[in-house]
């Protein structure tokens, strides 16, 4: 017993006062792009599209666009392009309300690393404060590698302690009011995943975490399904998106807060 | 027979009649050769079954092949281990073996060549049953309780006590071994590092030195001392999260809240290496991408040193509880004898008695192994699995301090990088066998006339290890379930592909 109470003591208080603070993450960690308008006109070979593996990028008028819905954050394209017109910010709060605000076009602001709540990119489909003080997901694992898992499964713990936002994970889709979907959604997993959405009560929310769940991530080309989770669920269901493969759990954190956050004070 | 660090010529694999290939391989199973893999390979003549066996005492790998039409006579009866990879033939080939004891669908997945869409799903099928008056069957999955994989299990049980369970998988199946042939090469080594996510460092590792093997080229030392590094902290992480998991299912949750923690902290120091927490994009064909500096190395060291003592002290507070250690004791067992016939592999082989370590059997490169050792267990139940994982702990953690000593030392001096020709050589055959933290992972690759992926086969450890679960299922109470699922904590994509 008195190493336990040793031990408890040694192992501290680790809860981060997340957003108010600054989370710690390696600087070598590729948040959200920032993309310079060019003409690409020196870049005859489209460097930055032969290099990506999930043809997350394109070429307009006003330079590279990038889709943080199939990006894996892996800065081949920062490496590829001969001007330095792509780089990657440090910035972690990535999520969005629409697919379309996942695209990413022109250079990041100067002042993105501020911490605090930030709005989500794009606008709410629909009014979601309903579910701002309490939020039950039932998480759905569809297809997924479990590294997106992971980081969903690592907000319990203390660092995060996802409960203190008044956010859960309910066992039963009965007892939830929206689901948490990772994975590309396999052929396998189809009628489970709808199973699952059409046992939540209305009204429901849906939060795609991952590349693969947003638009099947490298799993896209497979002949098992495999297009996320808007290949399967009715159009608009998906509420909030949230990029990377997998995201880093801040990124989740931040993600899930776009629904549930109601205004704390700073402690 | 080759070395198992050559390729081979596929022109040079002899080419036997199918009974010869089953009663080779049977043969030298019971010589103590290990069957590494059994797969189909398409050719103008139908479908090729290659056969690959591993001899770890002589470091030597062997291959035959046959040509088996549409039917021979099973070598499972014989030699179990071949139960599932004769199983994943008859369903992605439709070639029947004969005679197998339960010729089921691995992944419920439509044949080669076959029609996508008609199928009955996982789940969707019948099961070993056990008739009787006060016997009752137990379904649970796909969707589960917890953040987890869909699967799906279903238990026979007379009261509490499970007589047998069947474990039901193929809900992740993704068709990944057939991605990595149709996609572009710049996609394949993202789609290695998702085989099975929690494991990135262990597939690509796998990956890169397949293509190193066919290509014949010779990584630094550096490199392999980076890749080293990545994979013992994946072991950390991984180990020191199971730890606190079964703290959390013996009800221990001091260790259970502060493993949650601490499994965060190597992840962050992985992190530091290469930006992902899960090692994604660290590697290369070739070496590593990522270098670090003599002052990196330095904090890392720290930083590890400081994560370890937190583990250390969250396990020992763990496993000097006697309400614990009652409860892990003799739950769970696998007897070594099955542990053999399955070919169970990695730290669940190790904890039954069997002594198999691609690190010290297979290494990777001819650095010593220092403080790396085949740590082993005799019990086979979930004691031995717990303490394996936390003598382990030991082992990795002094290692991975002692390569980051040594890359800060030697910074500047040797690149971690060399350059992969853009071709590969036409129909070769490379394999790779590495360590992942749940054991050998196991890859092969076999180039066509142009160089390009002919066929390429995945095996991750829960393929083979999954069975061990129903086994360790065997006679206990059902309430057994959740404690010995987490000592084994297998991968479910790893398994679906
Ligand atoms: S970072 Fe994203 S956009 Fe750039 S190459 Fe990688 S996947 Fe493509
Ligand atoms: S998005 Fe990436 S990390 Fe997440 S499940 Fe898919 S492959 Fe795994």
């Amino acid at each position: 017993m008195f190493d336990i109470i040793r031990e408890r003591l040694h192992q501290g208080y680790r809860t981060l006062n997340y957003p108010f603070v600054s989370p710690s993450i390696s600087p070598r960690f590729a948040g959200l792009p920032s993309l310079e308008p060019t003409s690409c006109k020196g870049c005859e070979g489209r460097a930055c599209l032969a290099a990506c593996p999930t043809n997350a990028l394109r070429i307009t008028a006003e330079g590279p666009e990038l889709d943080m819905g199939r990006c894996l954050f892996c800065r081949a394209c920062e490496k590829a392009c001969p001007e330095g017109k792509i780089t990657f910010t440090h910035e972690h709060r990535l999520a969005a309300y629409t697919r379309e605000a996942l695209i990413v076009r022109g250079k990041a602001p100067e002042d993105i690393e501020q911490p605090g709540i930030r709005q989500a990119r794009g606008t709410q489909k629909r009014d979601l404060s309903l579910f701002a003080r309490s939020l039950k997901l039932r998480e759905v694992s569809a297809g997924g590698c479990m590294a997106c898992e992971a980081d969903v499964n690592v907000l319990g713990t203390l660092i995060y302690d996802l409960g203190r936002f008044g956010i859960e994970y309910a066992a039963s889709p009965r007892h939830a009011d929206g689901i948490l979907v990772t994975g590309p959604v396999t052929e396998n997993m189809r009628a489970a995943l709808l199973d699952t959405w059409q046992a939540v009560p209305e009204p429901k929310i849906v939060i795609a975490v991952g590349a693969c769940a947003i638009s099947g991530g490298t799993f896209k080309g497979s002949r098992e399904g495999c297009g996320g989770v808007e290949s399967v669920l009715p159009e608009g269901s998906v509420d909030v998106y949230v990029p990377g493969c997998p995201p880093n759990p801040w990124t989740i954190l931040d993600g899930i807060l776009s629904v549930a956050w109601k205004k704390h004070a700073a402690k | 027979m080759f070395n198992y660090r050559e390729s081979v010529a596929w022109n040079d694999i002899p080419l036997v009649s199918m009974d010869a290939l089953c009663s080779f391989a049977v043969e030298r199973c019971r010589r103590n050769w290990r069957l590494l893999a059994l797969f189909g390979v398409p050719s103008p003549s139908g479908t090729e079954v290659v056969c690959l066996l591993a001899d770890a005492s002589a470091r030597l790998l062997d291959a035959v092949r046959a040509l088996p039409g549409r039917a021979y006579d099973s070598m499972t009866p014989q030699c179990p281990q071949a139960h599932l990879f004769e199983r994943e033939l008859f369903e992605t080939w439709g070639i029947r073996p004969e005679g197998h004891p339960w010729l089921k669908p691995v992944r419920f997945r439509p044949a080669e060549g076959g029609k996508r869409n008609a199928r009955p799903g996982p789940g969707q099928a019948d099961y070993y049953r056990v008739e009787g008056a006060e016997v009752h069957e137990v379904a649970v999955g796909p969707v589960h309780a917890g953040v987890i994989e869909p699967g799906h299990f279903r238990f026979q049980c007379y009261g509490e006590n499970v007589m047998h369970l069947e474990i039901e998988l193929g809900f992740q199946h993704r068709d990944a071994e057939h991605l990595v042939l149709t996609s572009p090469a710049r996609l394949v080594l993202p789609i290695m590092e998702n085989m099975a996510g929690d494991t990135a460092i262990g597939h690509a590792t796998a990956y890169c030195t397949v293509v190193e093997r066919l290509s014949g080229v010779k990584v630094t030392d550096r490199a392999h001392i980076l890749r080293r590094l990545a994979l013992e902290l994946e072991r950390l992480a991984n180990h020191t999260r199971d730890l606190g998991a079964i703290g959390g299912d013996t009800g221990f949750l001091p260790t259970s809240a502060w493993n949650g923690r601490i499994t965060g902290d190597f992840l962050n120091i992985t992190s530091e290496l290469c930006g992902s927490r899960f090692g994604r994009n660290l590697l290369c064909p070739g070496g590593v991408k990522w270098d670090l500096d003599a002052e990196l190395c330095r904090s890392l060291a720290k930083r590890l040193r400081a994560a370890y003592r937190d583990a250390r002290g969250s396990v020992d507070v763990m496993l000097e509880s006697s309400s614990v250690l009652a409860r892990l004791t003799g739950t769970g067992r696998v007897s070594f004898e099955d542990a053999r016939a399955l070919g169970l592999v990695g730290m669940a082989a190790r904890s039954c008695g069997v002594a198999v370590d691609a690190r010290m059997d297979w290494p990777l490169c001819d650095l010593d192994n220092g403080t790396l050792h085949k740590r082993m267990r005799t019990t086979g139940d979930v004691l031995a699995r717990t303490l394996l994982r936390s003598d382990e702990l030991n082992d990795s953690a002094a290692s991975a301090e002692a390569d980051l000593m040594q890359l800060g030392f030697s910074s500047g001096e040797e690149a971690c990088r060399v350059s992969v020709p853009e071709a590969m050589p036409a129909s070769r055959l490379a394999v790779a066998q590495v360590e992942g933290w749940r054991g050998e992972v196991c890859h092969v690759g076999i180039t066509g006339k142009d160089g390009s992926w002919l066929a390429y086969k995945v095996i991750d450890p829960s393929f083979h290890n999954w069975f061990a679960l129903a086994m360790a299922l065997r006679g206990e109470q059902i309430s057994d379930f959740p404690l010995c699922n987490k000592s084994f904590n297998l991968s479910y994509c790893g398994h679906d592909l």
